[in-house]
C-alpha cells in the first residue's frame, strides 16, 4: 500500500519545481549540463529508445520543428538510457542536429531526479520539460508511452515565457 | 499534477486553402497530414482510397502536407509539385501519381509527371524552381505541429487526432462511429 501510495505520489516534476542539474554525455568525449543554458528556455524530451521503428518518430518531428523552437531562443535536448555510441548512430542516420543525451550511467539516474524512469521497462516515460532561463521547470507533460506527443505543447509553454525574438 | 492534455484537435479548420474530395456537407471528415516520400503514407494511399469508395458521400476527405525533409530529401519538392499542379487544377491527380511512384521523386520526375497529367510542364519547373508553393506547406506543416501531428501519416477524424491503427477495418470503425454519432 504504502509502495503505491508513494508510486502515485512520483510522477514528472511540476510546474515551479527547480530543475535538478545534471551532466551527461552528448557524445563518447562530450557532456552537456543544464547549467550550461542558465538564461535560455530548455527543452528535456525523454524517450524510451533510440530507433523506434517508425518515420517522423518523436526526435525526427523535434528535428523538423528545431527553428521554431530556435525563434524562442530555446535549446532542445533529448534524452533516454541509449549509450553515447548509440546516440551517435542514431543521431547520424537521423540527421539531428540537436543533442542527445545519454542517461546511461548509473542508468536512468536523470530520470529518477526527475519522476520519469520506468522501473519495470528499464527505459524512461515519454515525458516533456520546459525550463526556463532561471532553472526552473514551467512546464512539464507526461505522455502515454506509446504515443508520440508532438510539439504544439512545447510551443504553447515556449510563448508562455515569451522569449521570442522577432 | 502534469497538464494530461485531452485529445489532439485540429487547430486550422478545414477550410477554402484545402484540397479536398467529396462533398463539403458530408458528416465526416478525414484530413491526412502526409509526406510523399513517406513510405508509411503510400501504404496509407490505398487504404484511404478503400475507405473512401466505402462510404460514398457521407465522407469528405483532405490532405495536408507534412514533408519531413530532414529524413526524406526529396519530400519538400514533392510537396511544392503537388501544390503546383493544384494551382492548375491537378493537385489530386499529382498526388496520386506522387505515392504511385514515390521511387522517383527527383526534380526531372516531376516535370515529367506534369507533362504526363497534361498539365504546363514548364510552369511547374519555374515554380518549383523558385519555391512558389514554399509558403503553402509551410503553413500545412505548421498548421500539424499546432494540432499535434506526431509523425507521417497522421489522420484527424472530425478535427480530433486518430491515435488508433488505421487499416481499413479500424479507420472505417472510427469514421462510422463519427457518422453514427456513437463516438
Amino acid at each position: 500500500m504504502t509502495d503505491t501510495m508513494a508510486r502515485a505520489a512520483a510522477g514528472p516534476l511540476v510546474a515551479g519545481t527547480a530543475a535538478p542539474d545534471f551532466t551527461l554525455h552528448s557524445t563518447p568525449d562530450q557532456t552537456v549540463s543544464l547549467h550550461d543554458f542558465r538564461g535560455r528556455p530548455v527543452i528535456l524530451a525523454f524517450y524510451p529508445a533510440d530507433w523506434s521503428p517508425v518515420c517522423g518518430d518523436q526526435m525526427v518531428l523535434y528535428n523538423e520543428i528545431l527553428p521554431e523552437f530556435q525563434r524562442h531562443g530555446a535549446e532542445l535536448l533529448g534524452i533516454s538510457v541509449d549509450g553515447a555510441w548509440c546516440h551517435l548512430a542514431f543521431a547520424q542516420q537521423r540527421r539531428l542536429h540537436f543533442p542527445l543525451l545519454a542517461d546511461f550511467e548509473p542508468k536512468g539516474a536523470v530520470a529518477r531526479r526527475y519522476g520519469v524512469y520506468r522501473d519495470g521497462d528499464g527505459t524512461t516515460e515519454r515525458a516533456l520539460f520546459v525550463i526556463d532561463g532561471d532553472g526552473v521547470v514551467r512546464w512539464s507533460y507526461l505522455s502515454p508511452i506509446g504515443v508520440n506527443p508532438g510539439a504544439d505543447g512545447i510551443l504553447r509553454a515556449l510563448e508562455t515565457l515569451g522569449t521570442e525574438r522577432g | 499534477m502534469s497538464p494530461h492534455r485531452d485529445r489532439a484537435v485540429l487547430a486550422l479548420p478545414v477550410g477554402e486553402r484545402d484540397h479536398m474530395q467529396g462533398p463539403a456537407n458530408a458528416t465526416v471528415t478525414l484530413v491526412e497530414y502526409g509526406d510523399f516520400e513517406c513510405p508509411h503514407c503510400r501504404r496509407a494511399y490505398p487504404i484511404v482510397k478503400e475507405v473512401r469508395e466505402r462510404l460514398g458521400p457521407r465522407l469528405r476527405f483532405v490532405f495536408r502536407n507534412f514533408p519531413l525533409t530532414e529524413l526524406h530529401l526529396h519530400a519538400e519538392h514533392a510537396a511544392e509539385a503537388a501544390e503546383a499542379a493544384g494551382a492548375q487544377g491537378k493537385f489530386w491527380e499529382m498526388h496520386d501519381r506522387l505515392f504511385e511512384r514515390q521511387f522517383a521523386l527527383e526534380d526531372d520526375h516531376l516535370i515529367e509527371y506534369a507533362r504526363e497529367l497534361g498539365l504546363d510542364a514548364p510552369r511547374l519547373g519555374r515554380e518549383l524552381a523558385t519555391h512558389t508553393h514554399k509558403a503553402k506547406v509551410r503553413d500545412d506543416f505548421m498548421s500539424g505541429v499546432r494540432s499535434g501531428v506526431n509523425g507521417t501519416p497522421t489522420f484527424f477524424i472530425n478535427n480530433v487526432r486518430h491515435d488508433q491503427a488505421w487499416d481499413v477495418e479500424p479507420l472505417l470503425a472510427a469514421l462510422e462511429g463519427v457518422h453514427e454519432g456513437v463516438r
